[in-house]
């Protein structure tokens, strides 16, 4: 997929909470095709401390407005100089980086996000939607305060909450939900994001239904474009990076996750 | 039209401006944004003798202005370079380099023959010089013996081209320099990342799983910039200057200081179209200076 570096207009910069905000960016050129999980990297303007581009997932995308968004947690220097960007401001982006979530041909997706790992969901339950298919999908976080943007998710998707504190929804992690436990699991895939002891607990409950899991991950990175190999995961086939490779994977393919049957059983 | 053309040994360049190894990849990864026909040549990522995982994950922290990384030479080695790799490079409109490492005198010499066959590499880029390598890497270019021993064992069976890459972690770099010069490098390329170290104080833990790493980045600029200096003054051959160069006036500084041709490396990850600007901030620079020729420019530092 053609990569564009664009200089991006901001038209709404929206705080959520104390440490999260969506932006809205307009793009100068006619959106490119972008698939659900991938990714852009954000240059800082005008900020001494932060040399590096910083990486967020694509949280949406509104081809009548020409705009995509982007959902960020405020986790340090960057971030916070992204906090305060003001309408109209211009942000240099390099996109769409990455391969996406691998949209399976059957309906029975469950997406999964905890904390700030809900950003590259919207738009990939925003994409099954416009296909026709109504995921299920469980948000989690600590409490009903943190729980973000659920009527967005709302409309692509059946909701099923769960915090920290039992304030919204269910009580417990998110890969505690009562679901899990009944019988009648019917789902043939799940897509995760979130923090990664998160993604391994939901890796390890779809191994124990013998599915398929696909997960998000978030390594720090230079070049976002596979130039310099610092993004990398260890697969079962050697270090790959998650710049170009992912940053969506099947677990099956990251080593040390996924456990075949036989091995859980032993 | 100014004349940006540069002789490096053997090889013609359009330009002085060519990208710095594992900065830049195979250079396909780049091909939504830069014009091969614009640059001066490419320096690809290091081969080595065999395939090379690397190091664990966290290989890169970012610093103040620049970053470190220890990658650790990731590669698949030589037989897939020549098999996979060669031919989608080997018809890039622009020259093609290749950049050469490992543990042993003699991994270096496998390479460095196998290399010697490749129709369109007309040079080599010695990397004795990585500091993400247990053995090996940057210790041969840490003393003058092991620099030269190395030098002098790829010297004899690479027919083409030979740059050395210097380490910039040594006492006097000129008396590498020198001793490298002396064991007929054809040219000499100089800095490689600068041994450094980063920390997360909440957690307690080095940020790299290596815990040392290599730096890059505007950081080492000044740096890398007295050691093109210091070696132009003593040597004969050709020099590559390469350290935090983002910009033309950057590039012009350090053909001023002696370098016939620069290296960008981690300036590319954050403005991917870097390059092709600084080839034409150099065009500029002649203009405004009425300069004919940008090799009019190497060495001429004006030192009261
Ligand atoms: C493919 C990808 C997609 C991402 N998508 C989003 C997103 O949609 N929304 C969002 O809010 N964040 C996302 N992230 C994480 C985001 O890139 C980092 O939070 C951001 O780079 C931090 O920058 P900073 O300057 O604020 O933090 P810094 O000041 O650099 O660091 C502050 C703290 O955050 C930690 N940190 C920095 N980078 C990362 C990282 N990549 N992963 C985990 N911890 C990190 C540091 O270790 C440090 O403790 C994504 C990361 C990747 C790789
Ligand atoms: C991620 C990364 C990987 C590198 N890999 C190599 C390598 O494989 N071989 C080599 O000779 N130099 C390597 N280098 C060093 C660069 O080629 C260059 O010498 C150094 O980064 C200084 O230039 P800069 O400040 O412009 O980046 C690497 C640098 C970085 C940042
Ligand atoms: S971030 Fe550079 S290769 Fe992935």
């Amino acid at each position: 997929m053609k990569k564009f570096v664009h200089d991006f207009i901001v038209i709404s910069n929206k705080r959520l909470n104390s440490n999260h905000f969506v932006l809205e960016l307009l793009s100068p050129e006619p959106l490119s095709t972008m698939e659900p999980g991938q990714f852009a990297e954000v240059l800082i303007n005008g900020s001494q401390d932060v040399f590096l581009r910083r990486p967020f997932s694509i949280h949406n995308a509104d081809r009548q407005k020409n705009t995509i968004s982007l959902f960020i947690k405020i986790v340090g220097k960057g971030t916070h100089a992204l906090s305060i960007v003001q309408k109209g401001e211009k942000l240099n982006l390099i996109y769409p980086l990455g391969k996406g979530f691998r949209l399976p041909a059957h309906e029975k997706i469950l997406v999964v996000g905890g904390g700030c790992g809900i950003a590259p969901l919207l738009f990939l339950v925003h994409t099954l939607h416009d296909r026709g298919v109504k995921s299920d999908i469980i948000l989690g976080a600590r409490s009903a305060g943190d729980l973000l943007i659920t009527q967005q998710f709302s409309r692509y998707g059946n909701m099923f909450l769960m915090t920290e504190d039992g304030s919204a929804g269910e009580k417990g992690l998110v890969t505690q939900h009562s679901m899990f436990s009944k019988g009648s699991f019917a789902y043939q895939t799940i897509f995760g994001c979130g923090p990664t002891p998160m993604l391994k607990a939901l890796d390890k409950i779809a191994t124990a239904f013998g599915i398929e899991c696909q997960v998000s991950l978030e390594n720090t990175m230079a070049c976002g474009i596979g130039a310099c190999l610092c993004c990398v995961v260890k697969t079962t086939t050697g270090n790959r990076c998650v710049c170009t490779e992912g940053p969506v994977f099947d677990t099956r393919e990251l080593d040390g996750w996924y456990q075949p049957i036989a091995k859980c059983y032993r | 039209m100014r004349n940006l053309n540069i002789k490096l040994h053997d090889l013609d360049l359009r330009n002085p401006v060519m990208t710095a190894s594992g900065t830049f990849g195979y250079g396909w990864e780049y091909e939504d944004f830069v014009d091969m026909n614009r640059l001066g040549g490419i320096i690809v990522k290091a081969t080595t003798g065999s395939h090379r995982e690397g190091n664990p994950y966290p290989r890169m922290a970012e610093t103040a202005m620049g970053m470190l990384n220890a990658v650790g030479l990731q590669n698949k080695g030589i037989d897939y370079f020549v098999n996979e790799i060669y031919p989608k490079i080997k018809d890039y409109p622009t020259c093609v380099i290749a950049n050469v490492s490992g543990s042993t005198v003699e991994e270096y010499e496998a390479v460095a023959e196998k290399m010697n066959g490749l129709e369109n590499i007309p040079a080599i880029e010695l990397n004795i010089s990585c500091p993400n390598v247990k053995e090996g890497g940057m210790a041969f270019g840490t003393t003058c013996a092991s620099a030269q021993s190395v030098t002098r064992a790829v010297r004899k069976l690479y027919k083409k081209t030979l740059i050395v890459k210097l380490s910039p972690n040594v006492t006097n770099i000129a008396e590498i320099a020198q001793s490298v010069a002396d064991e007929g490098a054809d040219c000499l390329s100089l800095i490689n990342t600068m041994l450094g170290m980063a920390i997360d104080a909440e957690k307690r833990k080095p940020v790299l799983s290596t815990v040392t790493g290599g730096l890059s980045g505007p950081a080492i600029k000044p740096i890398a910039l007295r050691m093109v200096w210091q070696v132009h003054k003593v040597v004969k051959i050709p020099v590559i200057g390469i350290g935090g160069i983002r910009n033309a006036t950057d590039a012009i500084e350090f053909i001023l200081a002696g370098a016939s041709a620069i290296q960008v490396g981690t300036a590319n990850f954050i403005d991917p179209f870097v390059t092709m600007k600084i080839v034409d901030g150099i065009e500029e620079y002649l203009d405004r200076h009425n300069v004919a020729s940008v090799a009019e420019l190497i060495g001429a530092l004006r030192v009261e």
